[in-house]
C-alpha cells in the first residue's frame, strides 16, 4: 500500500524573542508495588527516585498515581496495561522491567515561551504531540537494558542481598546514567536500537574470525570476542540482544570518551614500545591505562549477559589498536591479574596492530572503487529488524554529549511518525510525505526492512515521486550506490 | 622395537637367486636390473631374474674361462660376455639368429677393457683404462661396426642407464668426472666436473672410487650445491627412494634420509639435515624354502647391513652371500610421529608418491585428541595442502584453455598434468577428515568451528571455491548448537557463499530461526536465477501481494499463472487481496489480449465465479467499448 500525507509543520515563525524549550526529563523512579502494600509503608514499594531531593509524600503520590494508572488500564487488558500518559505539561512512560518492578520516566513536553507585552508573564505554549511515544518508550526500556547490563536483574540482587543492596545499586548506577541521558535528542534511531555492521569483504573477515579464534584458543579463559572496527561491528560472540546494548555502550559511551582526549592529543595512543620486533598500538580501553605503571590496577568492568537462562558475570575487557577494538569476555569468577593481562597484550596487540591496517587499507580500496564521497541527493536510515542492522547518513557522529542530526527535528518527527504506522500493520507498505520547505519524506517497510528517504529536490512534485516505479528506483539506486557499504554486507 | 620405529624396509617378495660359492659366480646388471648366476662359467646353467618374470632367463653356454661381466641388451636380444681384458663375446639370442659365440676386441692397443655398457637393444659402449668405444652390434652378420672411438684416461666408470649416460673418472687422483651421452648411434661429450675432495693427499694418489659417488635420477634438477650433512663417519652407501637420498652406514648399521628438496630455513647454500634421526632398515626373517624347510620352523632373521650386501641405484639391494635382491621401500607412517613440526612433515609428505592417506591421517590426528594442533598449526596444514591443490587446479585450467584453442604452432604438445596424490581435494578432506571430526563428542563445538573456518578461509586465501558440504558441515554444526547469531552474521558477511541449496538449507531452519527465512529468500534475490523459487517461498507464506511485486520488479509478471495467484490469494480468505489480485488479472487479460475475461486454457473458471459472488456481476471488468 501506498499512502500519501501532507504535512503541516505546526511550529509557525512568528515573534522573534521566542524561547524554545526542549524535552528534557522530569523524574525518574523505580518502584514495586509489592512492597508497601500496607497503609502507611507505601515509602517502600520505592527503590530509586530521582530527583531524590523530592519531598517524600510527593514521591508517594506520584508513584501511587502510575501504580493506579496502570491497574486501571490493567481492566480493559490485562495483558497490555497502559504504557504512557499524555498531560498538556508531560508525558509519563511505564515499563513493567521484571515482574512487578516498575520504570518510570516523565518527561517535560517540549515548549514556547512568548513573551509578551506589557510586563505580563509570558505564554507559555506545550508542544505535546511533539514528543513520540515509540522514541521514549526505546529509551525508557535501554535505560534498564543497560542498567542490566552492568548491574544484573533486579531479581537476583534482590537475591543476594535484598532491598538494600537494589537500592544501593539502583542508586549507584543511575545518579550517574541519567545525567547522560539527553532526550532532546533522542529519535527514530533509539527506536531501532540498532547495530552498524562493518562493511568487509570475505578474506579479511575471515582473517579477523581467524584473529578470534586463534586468541580464544591461547587465552582459553576468553569466553565471548566482540570485534569492531572504526566504531562498527564486525564480528560478535555474544547473543544478538547482549551485544547490542553493549554495542550502544561501547558507541556512545566509552569510544567517545577515550577518542576525545586523542582528537585533542593527549594520551597518545601511540606507544615506542617493541613486541617481538613488531612496534604495536595495541592498548586497553578498560582496565589498565598502563601496563608498565607498578601502581597498575588490573580491574575490569563487569557485565551481566544471557540473563534470561545461563546468567553469565564476566570481565569486560576492551582493548584497541588503531580502529580496531576487541571486546574481551571472562568469566568473572576468575581473577584477573598483571600476567595475564601483559600476556594478552602481547599476544593481541601485535597482531591486531596488523589487521586494523589490513581492515584500514581494504577500505580505502573499496572507497576508491565506489569513488569519491559525493553528497548524496538524499539522507536516508535504513533499519533490519531481523539482524538489527541500521545505517543512518543523517547521523554524524556520535559523541558522549550528544548525538547530531543533519536534518532539521521536524523531518526527524516525521520519520518517526512513518515508524509509528509501519508498527501499526504487518504488511510491507510505502508512505511518502510532503513535508515542509521542499522535503520529501519516503519510508518504505520490506518484510524486516524499513527505509527512510528524505529527499530535498526543490522541482520534484508529488506526482514524481509518488510514481511507484520511481519510488521503487529510488529504493534500488539506495542499494546500489548509498547502501553499498551496508550491502556488501548483506545486511 | 614397534612397528611404527622403522620408515625403510625391504621388499617382502625379493628377487631369489643361487647365493654366490666358489662354483657359483653371481653378476648384477643395473641397467636391466637383473641378476646373473653364473654356475661353472655357464657351463652347468646361467640363471637370470629380473624385476619381473618374464626378463627372467636360463640357459647355458660353454665354459670358455672365468666370466668376468655379463649383461644382456636391452630386451634381451644379445648377450655380452667379457671373459678377458682384451675382448668381449656376444651371443645372439633373437629368435631365427645364428646362436654362435662372436667376439669382438677393444681397438686401442695394450688396453684393457674396465667394462662394457649396453646403451640400446644393439649398440654398446666398451670403456678401456685408455678411452671409450661405441659399437653397433650386427647380430645377423655376427660382428660389430665400430661407431665412434675417444681417447682419454679413465680411473674406473659408472652407467647411468636412465638418462644412457657414462661417467669417467679420470686426472691421477681420479675426481675430474667426464660424462659422454649416448642416443641412438650417437655419442656426445659433456662438460666435464670435479668433485671437490675434503683432504688433498700428499703424496696424490687415487683418490675417489666408484663406491663414492651415485647417480641417479631424481625429480626435479639437483643442483651440485646440494651437501648432505652425514655428522658421521665411515662406509656408506646411497640409494634413491621415492626422491629421498638414503643414506646407509654400515658400523652403526643405521640408514638416514634427506629431503633434497627440503629447504633448510637458515642456509643460504643447500646444506642438507637428515630429515628424520637415523634408523635401521626393519629387520628382516628369510624364510625357510626347499627341502629342509619345517612348516613350523621360524624364519631366520636375516643380517641387515652385512659386508655381502651390494647396494645399486635407485632403490635396489643385494645380499650375494644369500642369493636375495630387495628394493628398499620407505614407509610413510612412522614419519609421522618422527617430524614433530607438523608443517615440515607435511611438506615431506606432499612429496612422496603414497602420500594421500598419510595425510589425510595426519589431518585427523592433529584435529583429535591429545596430540591436537593448535589452530595456527591446523592453519599451516591446510595452507600447504590448499597451496598444492590449487597449483593443481591452475595446471588443469592452463592445460584445459591450451587444448580448446587448439594446437597454435611451434608450442610443445601439452601434456595433461597428472593429478599425484599430493592433491588433495575438498572431497578428500570432507571424506576422511571433516565429516567424523565434527561428529566428535569430545571436541568442543568452538574448536570445530574454528578449524572448519580455518578451511574455508585458506580455500578462499588460494581462490579456490568452496564446495556446499562444507557449508552444510558449518551451517549443521552451528545450529546442533543452536549458534544461529554466528551463523547470521557468517551469511552477512558472505562467508557462505550463495547458492540455491543453501539457500533451501536456510529455508528448512525457519522452524527454529526465523530469521532464517529473510537470509534464504535474500540469498535468492542475489542469485537472480532463482525468480520461480522466490514466488513459490511468498505464495506459501501468503505473501500474494509480495511476490506480485516481485514478479513485476524482474518484469516476469506476463508469463505467470493466473490460477496459481488466485489460488493463494483465496486461501488468505482476505477479500480485499483476492478483489486486488483478481483486478490485475484482469488488466493483464486485457493488455494482453485485448478483453479481461480469462482463457478457458487458465482454469480461472471457479475464481470468476467466486469472483461474482462476493462482489456481483458488476464489478467484473467491462470490455473496453469503442
Amino acid at each position: 500500500m501506498i499512502s500519501i500525507f501532507l504535512c503541516c509543520s505546526p511550529r509557525m515563525a512568528s515573534g522573534m524573542q521566542e524561547k524554545q524549550y526542549t524535552p528534557s526529563l522530569l523524574s525518574f523512579f523505580v518502584y514495586n508495588p509489592s512492597f508497601g502494600s500496607r497503609e502507611g509503608e507505601e515509602e517502600k514499594k520505592i527503590l530509586f527516585y530521582h530527583p531524590s531531593e523530592v519531598e517524600k509524600n510527593e514521591k508517594i503520590r506520584n508513584v501511587g498515581l502510575c501504580e493506579a494508572i496502570v491497574q486501571f488500564t490493567r481492566t480493559f487488558c490485562p495483558t497490555k496495561p497502559a504504557k504512557s500518559l499524555h498531560t498538556q505539561k508531560n508525558r509519563q512512560f511505564f515499563f513493567e522491567a521484571e515482574d512487578s518492578f516498575w520504570i518510570v520516566m516523565v518527561v517535560r513536553n517540549p515548549m514556547v515561551e512568548k513573551p509578551n507585552k506589557d510586563g505580563r508573564p509570558p505564554t507559555i505554549e506545550y508542544q505535546e504531540e511533539e514528543i513520540l511515544d515509540t522514541v521514549y518508550g526505546a529509551v525508557l526500556r535501554e535505560c534498564y537494558s543497560m542498567y542490566k547490563l552492568f548491574n544484573g536483574t533486579f531479581g537476583r540482587a534482590m537475591e543476594a542481598g535484598g532491598v538494600e543492596l537494589l537500592m544501593q545499586k539502583l542508586d549507584k548506577f543511575f545518579y550517574r546514567y541519567l545525567q547522560t541521558l539527553h532526550l532532546q535528542s533522542c529519535d527514530l534511531l533509539d527506536v531501532f536500537g540498532g547495530i552498524a555492521f562493518f562493511p568487509l569483504d570475505k578474506m579479511t573477515y575471515l582473517k579477523i574470525q581467524s584473529f578470534v579464534n586463534r586468541v580464544e584458543e591461547s587465552l582459553s579463559l576468553i569466553k565471548y570476542t566482540a570485534f569492531l572496527y572504526n566504531d562498527q561491528l564486525i564480528w560478535s560472540g555474544l547473543e544478538q540482544d547482549d551485544m547490542r546494548i553493549l554495542y550502544k555502550y561501547l558507541t556512545t559511551s566509552l569510544f567517545p570518551r577515550h577518542s576525545e582526549p586523542e582528537l585533542a592529543g593527549r594520551d597518545s595512543p601511540l606507544r615506542p614500545e617493541v613486541a617481538g620486533n613488531l612496534l604495536h598500538y595495541g592498548r586497553f580501553l578498560t582496565g589498565p591505562a598502563n601496563l608498565k605503571d607498578p601502581e597498575a590496577k588490573f580491574r575490569f568492568p563487569r557485565i551481566f549477559v544471557n540473563t534470561e537462562d545461563s546468567y553469565e558475570e564476566l570481565h569486560l575487557i576492551v582493548y584497541k589498536a588503531m580502529s580496531a577494538a576487541v571486546c574481551f569476555m571472562i568469566s568473572a569468577s576468575v581473577e584477573l591479574t598483571r600476567e595475564f593481562c601483559e600476556q594478552l597484550d602481547g599476544l593481541v596487540g601485535p597482531q591486531l596492530t596488523l589487521l586494523a591496517s589490513d581492515i584500514c587499507e581494504q577500505y580505502n580500496v573499496n572507497r576508491r572503487i565506489s569513488g569519491p564521497d559525493k553528497e548524496p541527493q538524499f539522507k536516508f536510515i535504513y533499519f533490519n529488524h531481523m539482524n538489527l542492522a541500521e545505517k543512518s547518513t543523517i547521523h554524524m557522529r556520535k559523541t558522549a554529549s550528544v548525538s547530531l542530526t543533519s536534518v532539521h527535528p521536524d523531518l526527524m518527527k516525521i520519520l518517526g511518525d512513518i515508524n509509528c504506522d509501519f508498527a501499526r500493520v504487518d504488511e510491507d507498505e510505502e508512505i511518502i510525505v510532503k513535508a515542509m520547505t521542499d522535503y520529501w519524506v519516503v519510508g518504505k517497510k520490506s518484510d524486516q526492512r524499513e527505509l527512510y528517504v528524505i529527499l530535498n529536490q526543490k522541482n520534484a512534485n508529488l506526482i514524481e515521486v509518488n510514481d511507484g516505479e520511481r519510488a521503487m528506483d529510488c529504493f534500488t539506486t539506495l542499494k546500489l550506490s548509498a547502501l553499498q557499504g551496508v550491502m556488501t554486507a548483506s545486511v | 622395537m614397534s612397528e611404527e620405529h622403522y620408515y625403510l624396509e625391504l621388499c617382502e617378495n625379493p628377487v631369489q637367486f643361487e647365493n654366490a660359492s666358489s662354483v657359483n659366480n653371481v653378476f648384477f646388471d643395473e641397467a636391466n636390473k637383473q641378476v646373473f648366476a653364473v654356475r661353472s662359467g655357464g657351463a652347468t646353467g646361467v640363471v637370470v631374474k629380473g624385476p619381473e618374470d618374464k626378463s627372467s632367463v636360463a640357459f647355458r653356454m660353454d665354459d670358455k674361462g672365468e666370466v668376468k661381466c655379463i649383461k644382456f641388451s636391452i630386451g634381451n636380444k644379445i648377450l655380452a660376455v667379457q671373459r678377458t681384458p682384451k675382448s668381449v663375446d656376444f651371443i645372439n639370442f633373437i629368435p631365427d639368429y645364428p646362436h654362435l659365440e662372436f667376439s669382438q676386441e677393444c681397438k686401442m692397443k695394450n688396453a684393457s677393457i674396465l667394462g662394457f655398457c649396453w646403451t640400446n637393444w644393439n649398440e654398446i659402449v666398451f670403456i678401456t683404462d685408455q678411452g671409450i668405444e661405441f659399437y653397433q652390434v650386427l647380430p645377423d652378420k655376427r660382428s660389430l661396426k665400430l661407431l665412434k672411438s675417444q681417447s682419454i684416461n679413465v680411473n674406473w666408470y659408472m652407467y647411468c642407464p636412465e638418462t644412457a649416460v657414462i661417467l669417467l673418472s679420470t686426472t691421477f687422483q681420479g675426481n675430474v668426472l667426464q660424462p659422454f651421452a649416448f642416443k641412438s648411434g650417437t655419442m656426445s661429450k659433456m662438460s666435464k666436473f670435479e668433485i671437490e675432495l675434503p683432504v688433498v693427499p700428499k703424496p696424490a694418489k687415487l683418490n675417489l672410487s666408484e663406491r663414492d659417488i651415485a647417480v641417479a635420477n631424481m625429480e626435479g634438477s639437483c643442483k651440485k650445491t646440494n651437501v648432505l650433512k652425514l655428522n658421521t663417519t665411515g662406509k656408506f652407501a646411497l640409494n634413491v627412494v621415492d626422491n629421498l637420498v638414503v643414506v646407509h652406514h654400515q658400523s652403526t648399521q643405521t640408514s638416514i634420509i634427506f629431503d633434497i628438496k627440503l629447504r633448510e630455513p637458515d642456509c643460504a647454500l643447500n646444506v642438507h639435515q637428515p630429515v628424520l634421526p637415523p634408523r635401521s632398515i626393519h629387520p628382516y626373517r628369510i624364510p625357510l624354502t626347499g627341502p629342509s624347510a619345517v612348516p613350523s620352523q621360524p624364519p631366520v632373521p636375516c643380517e641387515l647391513y652385512s659386508s655381502s650386501w651390494s647396494v645399486f641405484q635407485p632403490d635396489i639391494i643385494i645380499s650375494a652371500s644369500e642369493g636375495y635382491q630387495w628394493y628398499l621401500q620407505v614407509k610413510l607412517p612412522p614419519t609421522v610421529n618422527l617430524l614433530q613440526d607438523k608443517g615440515k612433515l607435511i611438506d615431506f609428505l606432499l612429496r612422496r608418491r603414497d602420500c594421500k592417506m598419510v595425510i589425510l591421517s595426519v589431518c585427523s590426528q592433529m584435529l583429535n585428541g591429545e596430540d591436537k594442533g593448535s589452530l595456527p598449526v591446523v592453519a599451516t596444514v591446510f595452507d600447504k595442502l590448499n597451496q598444492v591443490f590449487k597449483e593443481y587446479l591452475e595446471a588443469e585450467q592452463t592445460y584445459t584453455v591450451a587444448m580448446e584453442s587448439g594446437p597454435s604452432r611451434g608450442s610443445t604438445a601439452r601434456e595433461r598434468p597428472v593429478r599425484t596424490q599430493a592433491v588433495i581435494d575438498q572431497s578428500d578432506m570432507y571424506t576422511h577428515v571433516l565429516s567424523s571430526f565434527t561428529e566428535k563428542k569430545d571436541v568442543s563445538h568452538k574448536f570445530i568451528i574454528a578449524v572448519l573456518m580455518e578451511y574455508i578461509r585458506s580455500l578462499n586465501q588460494v581462490q579456490i571455491t568452496v564446495q556446499h558440504y562444507l557449508y552444510e558441515l558449518v551451517i549443521k554444526t552451528l545450529v546442533h548448537h543452536s549458534l544461529f547469531y554466528m551463523l547470521h552474521q557468517f551469511l552477512q558477511y558472505h562467508v557462505l557463499s550463495d547458492s540455491k541449496p543453501l539457500a533451501c538449507l536456510l529455508l528448512s531452519l525457519e522452524g527454529t530461526y526465523p530469521a532464517a527465512h529473510q537470509l534464504s529468500l535474500d540469498m535468492l534475490k542475489r542469485l537472480s536465477t532463482a525468480n520461480d523459487e522466490i514466488v513459490e517461498v511468498l505464495l506459501s507464506k501468503q505473501q500474494v501481494l509480495g511476490a506480485l511485486r516481485f514478479i513485476r520488479s524482474v518484469g516476469g509478471n506476463d508469463n505467470i499463472s493466473a490460477r496459481k495467484f488466485l489460488d493463494a490469494a483465496l486461501q488468505t480468505a482476505d477479500q480485499m487481496l483476492f478483489y486486488t489480485i483478481f483486478r490485475f488479472f484482469e488488466q493483464r487479460n486485457l493488455r494482453l489480449r485485448g478483453s479481461p475475461s480469462f482463457n478457458p486454457g487458465e482454469h480461472c473458471e471457479e475464481h470468476v465465479v467466486y469472483f461474482k459472488q462476493v462482489f456481483g456481476e458488476q464489478a467484473l471488468m467491462k470490455q473496453a467499448t469503442v
